[in-house]
């Protein structure tokens, strides 16, 4: 598998601004490392108000109808500091739209996406330099749509799936749709471009199973995003249509509500569930694959050993997105679709647990008789796999579809998520951000106050999401301004107290990251080109990369996992070292 | 402390298990069952807890130890330089994949009984969900819907008689809603513009439970909630009879209060 089936010309680096303005190399630039690290800011100041909007909700179910603290006073002081049944409707949509569309989908493949692939794969930069701008300004109309949403009447209203007809008396929902389909904009141009990237910019002898995990995850993850992407902005026009121009996709005939009557119908209201997961089913694996991706190379550089399994691993991610695209009827086995199709997608559902099964076993197989080095990407590394096995499991109950008749629209739902998206996936995103800030910023994080951080967000965050579970098997329903009026769950509150104050501490906790991030960005000690002493192509290129990445023409001899291998002293192998055959002496070349 | 992040990470699979096992004593755990056809989902969530409570604990476990055995600062041993296993693969492929099948073909049953089986009884009463009530709409004497002599109520409190099948006609007046009743383990969203089903049956001879609605259907979704009373035919009918008594005072009387006004 050796041969050589990346184009090996060396682009000229001159033909892209190497000395611009400031505005040309800082703000509209054209550099894939910029563009990340662009997005790595906007996402991370967004996670930041999505996590404030998660606390109004915490609040709200801990201190019901009381007056919030600090932020209560500032945004709802007309309430007495109160949240209105209304705001917190809002609360819970905003939250989920902001964490999802703003913060998840594009800090996986904006900024990491952006940022690695063509490190890791030896390219000077992205296919189309230019597109890839584009792809992040376009991300500013959705900014400004879904912040302006905010502001219009009480605020989007309808969940983060925004299901009609509800969603069609709200006057918010036209600045949400309009920033869906920028996000969705923005996300064809990354995926159009990845994928090219990956396909053709490779580096002389960089074969496709010598690509790094992470690349296989953001390459698979393109390919859901350009397949699956386009039906939700269609159905989105077709509701921002249904809002606007009286069309009538997803009315049913003779219509009314909010005491305005529709003219049209016809429409179904199902149709839309069906075109919305029919993107956002394959969208929880593109909030997933890549940071798969990234715990597998941070796992098996720090346990210095091979990545168990590889091969096995890139066919389970690519049974993933495949079974990805016919399981979204799992969704909606209680909504009115034909019960006979619950059937159908119950057994692709149990089916699609395996890949996922495949890939928690290979993990462990690479963490097996390694030498494992507790670093605080190691840590969050490894505190996903813990974590997804939890989330993964929990999945299994809601694909039995006579169980999740129960659970459906339960905590029990929402403990699985966020098991999956914020202890998966944004646990990975932590240690990635700790992996890769010496790439980035040429500088380290500090390693002490890393594992403070991991150890309290660790511990809160199982507080706050642990006992959702047990929530979901009271029946405790998800969206409730206040469930506390059913008898059936009133004495619940104790835990929802419990679980609000772990919230507050773990989003608190987030401050010492905050500090060691920016405080490294400027103070922290000088990485060197390959502080971790990994494998992989991107350690070969200098901290952080100048215009057009490698200061040589990368040659790839192997793949990207041959630590502690028998052929060479050290314990790892790096992807460019040539073979002992090749030379004299069995140095790294640095 | 040399293994202090092993240990941590021991505590998942400890907590975890401990959290299920002293939850049902704290009466958190699922709300009393009352139905005839409850048990069956209770069993199956409780088989599946069990199956999945295995693998998370070997998992888990299996994560620690190896975190425990093969930290860099205390294992000597140089590492494995392993790049997979085919018959592992295969092994932790195929079991797995036979487990989920069982698990997906198991519950077939259960779902059919639950979703696809109506059973053959005339409708005992439409549910109709409107932001933010349940309105219920009885047959009357006549055994047919939407006929002059249907008992409406609109004020949320729903009886059904308890001891038979009952069967249930579900609609909505505007937006999604979802009727559901926790203590019978039955769920069903209502959708403008379609007509459903839904048929349970309560063991117990008198109780009183909550409707719950378990879809987003707008900024009172929270308040929309119902009482259902389950009661034996008799006293059930009893109290159809009453309300519609009271239903046909109130025609009469306003039915007299026009003809004033026309007086007038």
């Amino acid at each position: 598998m050796s041969t050589i089936t990346a184009d090996a010309h060396v682009h000229s680096h001159d033909d892209h601004t190497h000395a611009g303005s400031f505005l040309s190399t800082y703000v509209f630039s054209r550099d894939h490392k910029i563009i990340g690290i662009q997005f790595l800011f906007s996402t991370l100041i967004w996670f930041l108000i999505g996590g404030l909007l998660a606390l109004g909700i915490r609040w709200q179910l801990a201190y019901p109808w009381s007056s919030m603290p600090i932020l209560g006073k500032l945004v709802y002081s007309a309430e007495g500091g109160q949240i209105a049944p209304e705001a917190y409707t809002m609360l819970f949509t905003m939250h989920a739209t902001v964490m999802i569309f703003l913060v998840i989908i594009p800090i996986l493949a904006g900024a990491f996406g952006n940022f690695l692939i063509p490190l890791m794969i030896g390219a000077d930069d992205m296919a189309f330099p230019t597109l890839n701008m584009l792809s992040y300004w376009f991300m500013w109309p959705a900014f400004f749509a879904f912040g302006a949403s905010f502001f219009v009447g009480t605020g989007p209203a309808s969940g983060w799936t925004s299901y009609p007809p509800l969603s069609l008396t709200s006057e918010a929902q036209m600045f949400w749709l309009i920033g869906l389909t920028f996000v969705g904009v923005s996300s064809m141009m990354g995926s159009v471009n990845y994928l090219t990237t990956i396909i053709q910019m490779r580096a002389p002898g960089m074969t496709m199973f010598r690509l790094p995990m992470t690349i296989w995850g953001m390459f698979i993850t393109a390919i859901l995003q350009a397949f699956a992407l386009p039906v939700l902005t269609a159905a989105g026009f077709m509701q921002l249509m249904d809002l606007k121009l009286g069309t009538g996709f997803f009315i049913p005939e003779g219509w009314s509500a909010s005491n305005s009557l529709r003219a049209s119908g016809g429409g179904q209201p199902l149709l839309w569930q069906h075109l919305f997961w029919f993107y956002s089913h394959p969208a929880v694996y593109i909030m997933i694959l890549p940071a798969m991706g990234m715990v597998s190379d941070m796992l098996s550089c720090f346990a210095r050993k091979p990545l168990f399994g590889y091969k096995p691993m890139v066919y389970s991610i690519a049974g993933i997105a495949g079974l990805g695209f016919i399981v979204w009827g799992h969704h909606m086995f209680v909504s009115g679709m034909n019960p006979v199709l619950g059937m159908t997608f119950m057994v692709a559902t149990m089916f699609i647990a395996l890949p996922s099964a495949i890939k928690t076993f290979n993990w462990l197989g690479t963490i097996w008789g390694s030498k494992i080095q507790f670093t605080t990407p190691m840590l969050f590394a490894l505190s996903f796999v813990s974590m997804f096995i939890i989330g993964g499991l929990s999945g299994i109950f809601m694909a039995a579809t006579p169980v999740d008749i129960f659970i459906h629209d339960t905590y029990f739902i929402v403990a699985h998520f966020h098991y999956v998206l914020f202890a998966g996936t944004a646990m990975a995103v932590f240690g990635a951000i700790y992996f890769w800030f010496p790439k980035m910023f040429g500088r380290m994080m500090n390693e002490r106050w890393g594992k403070v951080h991991f150890f309290l967000t660790f511990i809160f965050l199982n507080g706050v999401f642990y006992p959702m579970h047990i929530l979901g098997w009271v029946g405790f329903p998800r969206r409730l301004a206040d469930p506390y009026h059913y008898e059936t769950f009133r004495h619940l509150l104790p835990l929802n107290q419990f679980m609000t104050w772990c919230a507050i501490l773990m989003v608190t906790t987030q401050i010492i990251f905050a500090i060691n991030f920016f405080y490294s960005i400027f103070f922290g000690p000088k990485a060197g080109r390959n502080p971790w002493r990994a494998n992989s192509l991107e350690w070969q290129a200098p901290s952080p990369p100048g215009h057009g990445n490698f200061d040589f023409q990368p040659i790839i001899y192997r793949g990207p996992y041959e630590y502690g291998s028998p052929e060479v002293d050290e314990d790892y192998y790096p992807q460019t070292t040539p073979p002992p055959t090749d030379r004299p002496l069995a140095v790294p070349a640095h | 402390m040399r293994h202090f992040w092993a240990f941590l990470f021991l505590l998942v699979p400890i907590l975890g298990v401990l959290t299920f096992l002293l939850a049902p004593y704290y009466n958190h755990a699922f709300p009393r069952d009352i139905s005839e056809q409850g048990h069956v989902i209770d069993q199956l969530f409780m088989f599946i807890l069990s199956l999945t409570g295995i693998i998370f604990v070997g998992t888990e476990v299996c994560l620690f130890y190896f975190m425990w055995k093969y930290n860099g600062q205390s294992n000597a041993e140089p590492v494995k330089y392993s790049h997979g296993s085919h018959t592992l693969e295969v092994v932790w492929t195929i079991l797995p994949a036979v487990t989920l099948l069982f698990i997906a073909i198991y519950q077939m049953n259960a779902w059919a009984d639950a979703k696809m089986r109506r059973p053959n009884v005339p409708v005992t009463a439409e549910v109709t969900g409107r932001q933010f009530n349940w309105d219920v709409r009885y047959p009357g004497p006549d055994g047919e819907l939407h006929t002059p002599d249907d008992i409406v109520r609109v004020d949320g409190d729903i009886h059904f008689p308890s001891g038979e099948e009952v069967l249930l006609s579900i609609k909505s007046a505007d937006v999604l809603h979802s009727f559901f009743l926790p203590n019978l383990r039955i769920k069903q969203d209502v959708v403008p513009g379609m007509q459903q089903y839904m048929w349970f049956k309560c063991r117990e001879p008198k109780e009183v439970v909550d409707i719950v609605c378990a879809e987003l259907c707008g900024w009172g979704h929270y308040k929309m909630s119902g009482r259902a009373t389950f009661e034996p035919r008799a006293e059930f009918n009893a109290w159809l009879k009453e309300k519609a008594a009271e239903q046909n005072v109130r025609q009469v009387a306003q039915a007299k209060e026009e003809k004033k006004e026309e007086k007038k």
